[in-house]
């Protein structure tokens, strides 16, 4: 178990499966960059956050839910959370995304997270939830399966971990890369590379040898 | 690498600067004189009697954007720091190497060399272009390439260096003069003079190195290191030692040869200066406009970084730097690679 001060932002978690590097530069480094795909997000949690509660067949709707789970150790909010107005049904968890639907499973494990925080915080168990994906516009159910659950606690304790150490992972470009908004604060290419005390040292014998 | 964005200078009198969605209004009176998108900008920097709101300038700190204000005359007032800065980890790793007697020298020796080696970059490429003066010139490359050489040998201790530092500082100003072309009595230069500037070349030096600390101190907030905790310069309350550090390789290339040409073109004239009681010599606001347009105009110039591979713009290099500053400091790479301009 976690105490309070000890929690890392839930929303922290996609950045973590996406790269551990990315989310040390943000979390741990304080480094933000905005890039398009970042100013179009907010622009929709925007929307999201700015929308009167209102409901959907047999739920009501709830917009930027506190969160916090002392197992895992995160604390966020939930972007939306259905309550179903027959109390024997479960509460829905449900996060808007402006993309695609990705082929890694960061949206789904950071959704979970957000399953398992309602699920400490009500008591109740909720077997599923939904990702709102922007693009084309489908909701697309999510269940929390056992192995799902596995995952996202793993992916806590690492973060957890990681953050004990303060290291920042070292940069290895990828394709991936390419996408990243912090690629330019990161620089893998040039900034990761090894070799380069040898490399100072000869153009400063260059310095020295250089004549009128 | 990122680009180089705009510095706001305001230097008009009497103006009010507000927030104002995600843009940063100059009013005048109830006169907005200018809008300008906050994203564009790397820092704001404001001169004598300007007011800025609160909200702007916690907006301003959010988004990185450095804020300082100094006087009339360009002496530093205040800086403007948001709810968030740096990373304390990083911070401890430097107060750590600050303390470690080879961190310390490793990062010093660098410094010293690359400020040593640039400054003499920059009169051997006036001798190449032919100044009548060239003997003295040539007699001091060559004191210099002896300072090099002494600074280069490893593990020499910082305070050898700060020594072998302030002999080359020594050589090199004792032949400023040389730099300026002939016939330019009005800029007589007797050496460095800082508190206050005695002559009108220092009162210039002083103005551009006060812009550079400027950007310097916003690279290295910007990447998460403390600017006041330093390696070659001793720590003083309310010294910017560690940006005043990572200057030193930049002074020659950056500050000194944008103050030569601004003289040797003659866009800088006795007009633009004024002489206050007790000696001191300051530029004036039509002085300083000069020069920060100039400034401006320099920072957007291109040039081959020899480390990165990459062209990179002038005004980028505080950020360039400091970047491969908190890599050695962090333990990812193994030295600290200062720059060596290759003239």
């Amino acid at each position: 178990m976690y105490s309070e001060e000890e929690l890392l932002p839930l929303s922290g978690i996609q950045h973590f499966l996406f790269c551990p590097r990315q989310w040390a530069l943000i979390h741990v480094e304080q480094q933000w960059a905005e890039n398009r795909l970042t100013v179009e997000g907010r622009v929709l949690h925007d929307k999201v956050d700015e929308g009167k509660p209102e409901s959907r067949d047999g739920y009501r709707i709830e917009r930027s839910i506190p969160l916090r789970s002392f197992a895992l150790g995160l604390t966020g909010k939930a972007d939306v959370v259905e309550y179903p107005l027959d109390r024997s049904s479960a509460l829905v968890p449900v996060e808007y995304k402006r993309g695609k639907e990705k082929n890694h499973d960061a949206d789904v494990v950071q959704l979970c997270a957000q399953a398992l925080c309602l699920e400490e915080m009500t008591g109740t168990s909720i077997p599923s939830g939904a990702i709102f994906y922007g693009e084309p516009r489908r909701r697309l159910p999510v269940v929390f399966d056992e192995e799902l659950r596995q995952t996202t606690q793993q992916a806590a304790a690492d973060m957890h971990r990681l953050f004990r150490l303060g290291e920042t992972p070292r940069p290895v470009f990828e394709k991936k890369c390419k996408n990243c908004s912090l690629l330019e604060i990161c620089e893998p290419k040039r900034m990761g590379r090894s070799g380069m005390g040898k490399e100072w040292e000869s153009m400063l014998h260059q310095c020295l040898s250089e004549r009128l | 690498m990122k680009k180089l964005l705009n510095t706001l200078f305001i230097t008009r009198q009497g103006v009010y600067l507000a927030k104002e969605g995600e843009t940063i209004q100059v009013k005048e009176a109830d006169e907005t004189l200018l809008r300008v998108p906050v994203h564009t900008l790397q820092g704001v920097v404001c001169f004598g009697r300007v007011n800025a709101s609160a909200s702007l300038m916690g907006f301003c700190g959010e988004r990185g954007v450095l804020m300082s204000f100094f006087t009339e005359w360009g002496e530093f007032l205040c800086r403007v720091q948001g709810p968030v800065s740096g990373n304390v980890l990083l911070r401890r790793r430097q107060y750590r190497v600050a303390d470690d007697v080879e961190g310390c020298q490793a990062v010093v020796r660098t410094i010293v060399c690359a400020k040593v080696a640039n400054c003499r970059q920059v009169l051997m490429r006036a001798i190449r272009e032919e100044y009548d003066d060239s003997e003295s010139l040539s007699r001091q490359v060559v004191v210099l390439k002896s300072v090099l050489e002494r600074a280069a040998r490893p593990g020499q201790s910082v305070d050898v260096l700060r020594g072998l530092e302030g002999e080359a500082g020594k050589a090199y100003f004792g032949c400023f003069q040389s730099l300026i072309g002939e016939g330019r009595e009005e800029f007589a230069f007797q050496g460095r003079s800082r508190r206050p500037p005695l002559d009108r070349v220092n009162a210039m030096l002083s103005f551009v190195y006060t812009l550079l600390v400027h950007d310097v101190t916003s690279a290295l907030e910007g990447v998460g290191l403390d600017p006041a905790c330093g390696f070659l310069h001793k720590d003083r309350p309310g010294r910017p030692s560690l940006a005043l550090d990572l200057m030193e390789e930049l002074r020659p290339v950056i500050a000194d040869r944008l103050v030569l040409s601004l003289i040797n073109r003659q866009q800088v004239r006795t007009r633009h200066f004024r002489e206050s009681e007790g000696g001191a010599v300051l530029l004036n606001e039509e002085g300083r406009k000069e020069v920060l347009t100039a400034w401006q105009k320099r920072k957007q110039e291109e040039f081959l970084h020899p480390m990165l591979e990459e062209r990179v713009a002038v005004g980028l290099l505080p950020h360039v730097q400091a970047m491969f500053l908190a890599r050695y400091l962090r333990g990812d790479s193994e030295m600290y690679p200062a720059l060596l301009w290759k003239g």
